[in-house]
């Protein structure tokens, strides 16, 4: 925001950045090949749902749009998450599937909504890793809980290190917050 | 997150009074400093400095001033998780997080740029308002962060002191010379003192009247941020609700300033001269513009 729009106290809306999911899947190979962790199949995108019958008119017709092809929570903070589950072998298939979901909410007007989109991977101890992609922002950075509200920063930083070559990686770690909860986790 | 909701009915009036005592001391300072006939322009540059001061540490003189303390993640998961949620949307960097002891339900955010922000919330805030509420609260004090209320606020009010200022320098140096001509006029004591007060009066209600508006301003920010204008209506009705009781006696005891300074403003504490002094715009104007943005998010 400009040094105008904080005078005058004006705030615009962020729009998202779509196109950098398409990164993944190269990056989940080196990924599996540094640190052992392969992905679940499991993605989904988290938005903030406004009030009013507008927005609720909007959310059902997005929904059977997707179909069957999503599944849709509210998490504990109040945002609504769209599950995309595919097989575990085909990354790009769930990305493509991910970006689908993020278009078609995009263009119904939830750009400024959209809050992450986050891409499981576990590896074979059963321990979880998230790589969890900024709309804003337009960069990635790993998620991984560590039991109760713990997260396993060595791993997480380990990821980092495996991934900067492929993905922008948030450089500012007061962003990478905890998506306690997220589906697929 | 502690638990302690230690009643701190007091906090008001401290503010209030804090910030008298502040423009006075930069009122008296000055004056005393140009009567002893140091130069304007020092008495400009050491006015400046102050400001400075205030400016770069208004952060941890908010901070202290609240008995706020600054809170890891840890000590308040869900505070933390609504705030960074909230700054990914907005895209801002994350201020830090402080929550004050004190039973009244406040909320402020103070430092100079986004990267010396801390967002404070006391106990009593969390403990009544529901957590959609509480995020609109946030929200709303975000949106003081992303548009740099503090550094906005501090040179509005260093134009004010500049003004009073310039209008004692003129006035010293002019009534200098006609006294000679003049005798058994007011003494200039107490005409300096007269205007001076005068003028940071006019001052601190131009910077009341910015404040209004910038409390709008974050209103409309922070209910577009959350997309729920009717939880931050909701949670302005809450703690304005639980404040109108609090005020009534503060004011009273802080009488013994009102009579010094604002008196007739103050001790009535209602109608049109209130809402001149006011800091926050009336209640109902800001309701107001939540049904109107509500009413704007309905339609589509």
């Amino acid at each position: 925001m400009g040094w105008l729009d904080a005078l005058l106290g004006r705030t615009k809306a962020v729009q998202p950045n779509l196109d950098a999911l398409f990164a993944l899947p190269s990056a989940a190979v080196t990924l599996q090949a540094a640190t052992g962790f392969a992905p679940t199949g499991v993605g989904a995108v988290c938005y903030r749902a406004a009030e009013g019958g507008a927005f609720a008119t909007l959310e059902s017709d997005v929904r059977e749009l997707l179909g069957d092809r999503v599944e849709s929570l509210r998490d504990s903070y109040g945002y609504s998450w769209l599950v995309v589950r595919r097989s575990p072998d085909d990354l790009g298939d769930l990305v493509t599937e991910l970006h689908a979901v993020n278009s078609t909410l995009e263009s119904a007007g939830f750009g400024p909504s959209l809050l992450c989109s986050l891409v499981a991977f576990a590896d074979t101890s059963g321990n979880h890793l998230g790589v969890v992609y900024l709309y804003k922002r337009g960069t990635f950075y790993p998620f991984a809980p560590a039991g109760g509200q713990r997260r396993n920063n060595s791993l997480e930083l380990q990821t980092r290190a495996a991934l900067a070559g492929e993905l922008r990686i948030e450089d500012d770690l007061g962003r990478w917050f905890p998506v306690w909860g997220a589906p697929g986790l | 997150m502690s638990t302690r909701f230690a009643s701190d009915s007091g906090l008001t009036r401290r503010m209030l009074v804090t910030m008298f005592l502040l423009g006075l001391l930069y009122v008296v300072f000055v004056g005393v400093l140009i009567s002893l006939g140091v130069g304007a322009i020092t008495v400009l540059v050491i006015a400046g400095g102050v400001l400075l001061v205030q400016y770069f540490l208004s952060d941890r003189i908010a901070l202290f001033a609240m008995h706020g303390r600054e809170v890891s993640p840890e000590q308040a998961p869900e505070l933390h998780g609504m705030i960074d949620r909230l700054c990914a949307l907005a895209d801002m960097p994350k201020p830090r997080v402080a929550i004050a002891d004190s039973d009244m339900p406040n909320a402020f955010a103070t430092g100079r740029d986004q990267k010396h922000s801390v967002v404070c919330v006391t106990t009593g805030l969390l403990r009544r308002l529901e957590p959609e509420e509480l995020e609109g609260v946030l929200a709303h004090e975000l949106s003081h962060v992303a548009h740099r209320d503090v550094a906005v606020m501090t040179i509005a009010s260093f134009l004010g002191i500049l003004a009073g200022l310039m209008t004692r320098v003129a006035l010293y140096s002019g009534f200098g010379r006609s006294r000679d001509n003049n005798q058994g006029g007011l003494p200039i004591g107490l005409i300096i003192i007269l205007v001076s007060a005068l003028v940071y009066a006019v001052s601190f209600v131009l910077t009341r009247a910015l404040s209004r508006y910038r409390e709008l301003a974050a209103d409309r920010a922070g209910a577009l941020l959350t997309q729920r204008p009717s939880a931050l209506a909701s949670a302005l009705t809450k703690v304005t609700g639980e404040m109108a009781r609090i005020p009534t006696r503060d004011l009273r005891e802080a009488e013994p300033f009102n009579a010094f300074y604002f008196t007739p403003a103050l001790a009535k504490g209602s109608g049109g001269l209130a809402a001149i002094f006011a800091t926050h715009p009336p209640l109902s104007r800001r309701l107001e513009q939540l049904a109107k943005i509500s009413g704007e998010l309905g339609r589509g």
